[in-house]
């Protein structure tokens, strides 16, 4: 286990202040209830290039609630670790103060009476705020915005205009450079057909054609700021035809692909780069162990696991950034550069507090004028939930756990399957469940939800499967996500143990009968990763089952006994 | 995994090789490590293999086990003294466990080639490459084959 002082050694360089709260001042002045644009943008400025990074925004244009995890384990060497700590234990770390603006931000403890002090996060239109004054105090030519990708999916009208929206806002904000993941659930053709004629860079040094082992994106791409040469690498999510349907981008093949990296980081420096920055969407974990076995690399700003650190982490001499999810953050990063070197940095993680930053008045109009079509949709009420419904924690969350009811009632299924996503909103109890909020936690391009038999072997299979994604202790064989959630039945778990013994005591909840894995059982579930799947989207499905219900309340679920943590 | 484009040419120009793909029909019984022993020792019976010389390329995960890329890649000068005869590729998981066999020559130039092979589930993928002295060498790898879904 590292130490706190390796850990915050950047923020120590700032100042005493920033290095015991982590998010600087703003400790001191949300205990006070006066959060304010001006502390939320404090930041003692060091040499003269900026990077700000932005990522998982999963095409939220407006502000959200957003609970981060409870559960949040971390294996093998990353056991016990930041960013795999919640709650107290994050607290500790970073020296966060309960009841805090960062605590709120950053952890689920007592989420709902925080959530009301302190409002919603994010919107695309605080984030232009950000940005702008970021460019505004540093100069325009200083300043490097690169985007972590997972932003053309994630809400109704990111669906409903193939991405369109989330181009249009990117391009607006003059993001530099991206890469990708969910994007390519958009397909291959719209995928090309936007890299093309965006104005931002699309890079991806991990993705090639299939037929002969050429690479299909620009990898790296240089720019000039700061006075220096800032060589920018892209890393799309290399488990993206094994996660997602691989039917959708047929002909490209991807993988984490270390050694090709390795030699677009010495290409870089051969061609004068001072700065070697990775835009990756590995997961954290991934890029933790990359940084140990790929050398040169000054800056690995991480993505796809949603993870959100106040603080960076130092690997070798790498500066590894975590700037969660949704929006609710943005990365700052200032760099010294002497000698062709990075001689000194200093980070920030701006929480994007809706209710103090004052959106950008241009960027509002343009959220406005996008959502106008779909406003009547997205602002139907299907129902109401009286208990808080979030979708982040390793095993289940309650979103989830709407997700999986609806499914068993409306698809007649004794069974409910329900994916380990990280992207969708929280709700707070009183809040209406509008289509906007259930479009925010489903809208995707797969959403087919099937009804069929498997046998109970079958979903041992899966459940193992799953797991083993998650929980083995080499992160290169992690897919990032969470377990997949069920309905309808419950099993144990032991994280410690390998494929195919980790899932135990798998039974009915109706019954308490165990699952036979020779039996069949009525299955019900969504986002399958195979070619013409069919049934009804499941958001089609939820709505139904709320008109029924109309009020949600969930018992605690109790159905995953987990062990080995 | 680093199968370059390069590579992938070299192997269509180095024609003088011979590529026994097995096909696999579904509902095989699937092969043990035992029926790779069996096949190893008809080969070669009982002679000892080191590790080393072979470079095996595989990915740790496959993408799509019904084409998952194997290239291989032997150390030798490839003299008429001194060369790669043969270079074999098992996997124990799948109904026939011989899945690729190469035969070189010194005029191949060197002993590399890549192909695509069909892996029924996670197994351990073995090579071995006989030399022209009768010397033998082995490497291996697991490959894993997973359902897929979720992620974040």
């Amino acid at each position: 286990m590292i130490s706190r002082r390796e850990f915050l050694q950047a923020s120590a360089a700032a100042s005493a202040i920033a290095a015991a709260s982590g998010l600087g001042p703003l400790g001191r002045a949300a205990a006070q209830q006066k959060l304010s644009q001006a502390d939320i943008l404090r930041f003692d400025p060091l040499g003269s290039l900026t990077i700000v990074h932005v990522t998982d925004i999963h095409a939220q244009l407006v502000p959200l609630y957003f609970r981060e995890p409870e559960i949040n384990l971390g294996v093998g060497d990353d056991r016990g670790r930041p960013p795999h700590l919640t709650g107290q234990q994050f607290r500790d770390y970073f020296k966060i103060a309960s009841g805090s603006a960062d605590d709120y931000a950053l952890t689920y403890s007592d989420f709902q009476s925080l959530a009301k002090n302190y409002g919603r996060m994010g919107g695309m239109d605080r984030i232009a705020t950000v940005i702008e004054s970021i460019r505004a105090e540093r100069g325009v030519n200083n300043v490097l915005l690169l985007d972590g990708g997972d932003t053309w999916q994630g809400s109704w009208t990111a669906l409903k205009t193939n991405g369109q929206d989330m181009v249009d806002v990117m391009s607006a904000l003059k993001v530099d450079a991206m890469t990708s993941h969910w994007e390519f659930t958009l397909g291959a053709e719209r995928v090309k057909e936007i890299a093309d004629k965006a104005p931002f860079a699309f890079l991806a040094q991990n993705i090639r054609s299939a037929e002969w082992q050429e690479p299909v994106f620009k990898a790296r791409q240089t720019y000039e700021r700061g006075g220096a040469k800032v060589a920018v690498i892209g890393q799309a999510f290399p488990r993206t035809p094994v996660s997602n349907p691989r039917w959708m981008i047929p002909d490209w093949e991807f993988g984490i692909r270390e050694a090709e990296l390795a030699k677009e980081v010495e290409t870089a420096r051969s061609e004068g780069a001072d700065v070697v920055v990775l835009l990756s969407h590995n997961g954290f974990d991934v890029d933790r162990k990359l940084a140990s076995r790929v050398k040169g690399i000054d800056v690995i700003l991480t993505a796809h696991t949603h993870d959100a650190m106040p603080g960076v982490l130092r690997v070798g001499d790498s500066i590894l950034i975590a700037t969660g999810s949704h929006g609710k953050f943005v990365s700052r990063l200032d760099l010294d550069i002497r000698d062709k070197k990075v001689a000194g940095f200093r980070y920030k993680l701006i929480p994007i507090f809706s209710d103090a930053i004052k959106p950008d008045a241009a960027m509002q109009a343009m959220v406005k004028k996008i959502r106008a079509p779909f406003e009547k949709e997205l602002g139907r009420e299907l129902g109401r939930t009286e208990s808080l419904l979030y979708r982040r924690g390793n095993f289940n969350g309650t979103y989830d756990d709407l997700i999986c009811n609806a499914m068993l009632k409306e698809r007649d299924a004794e069974i409910s399957l329900s994916p380990g996503f990280r992207w969708g909103g929280t709700l707070l109890p009183g809040d209406p469940i509008t289509f906007e909020s259930l479009s925010n936690a489903t809208a995707m391009s797969y959403p087919a939800c099937y009804r069929m038999e498997m046998s109970g072997r079958q979903i041992a299979e899966i459940l193992e499967d799953v797991a083993d994604n998650i929980f083995h202790p080499d992160p290169y064989f992690q897919g990032g996500g969470d377990m997949v959630r069920v309905g309808g039945m419950g099993y144990s778990i032991d994280v410690s143990k390998p494929m195919n013994s980790r899932i135990t005591g798998m039974a009915l909840l109706k019954t308490g009968q165990p699952i036979d894995p020779a039996r069949n059982y009525v299955v019900a579930g969504w986002a399958s990763v195979n070619e013409n799947v069919l049934g009804p989207p499941v958001w089609e499905v939820v709505s139904k089952h709320l008109a029924d219900v109309k009020t949600v309340k969930l018992e605690p679920n109790t159905s995953v006994k987990v062990s080995g943590a | 995994m680093s199968q370059t484009a390069n590579s992938r040419r070299d192997f269509l120009k180095t024609g003088s090789i011979a590529v026994l793909a097995s096909i696999l029909a579904p509902h095989m019984v699937l092969a043990e490590e035992a029926d790779v022993k069996a096949a190893l020792d008809k080969l070669y019976s009982g002679k000892t293999m080191a590790a080393g010389k072979i470079k095996l390329d595989l990915p740790q995960i496959a993408e799509n086990g019904l084409v998952v890329p194997v290239g291989i890649d032997v150390e030798s000068p490839m003299t008429d003294a001194d060369y790669v005869k043969a270079v074999h590729i098992f996997a124990d998981g799948n109904p026939l466990p011989n899945v690729i066999s190469y035969r070189f020559t010194p005029d191949c130039g060197k002993a590399s080639a890549s192909a695509r092979m069909r892996l029924a589930k996670t197994q351990n993928i073995l090579a071995v490459a006989e030399m022209s002295n009768g010397q033998l060498f082995t490497a291996k790898q697991e490959v894993k084959v997973t359902i897929g879904g979720c992620g974040g």
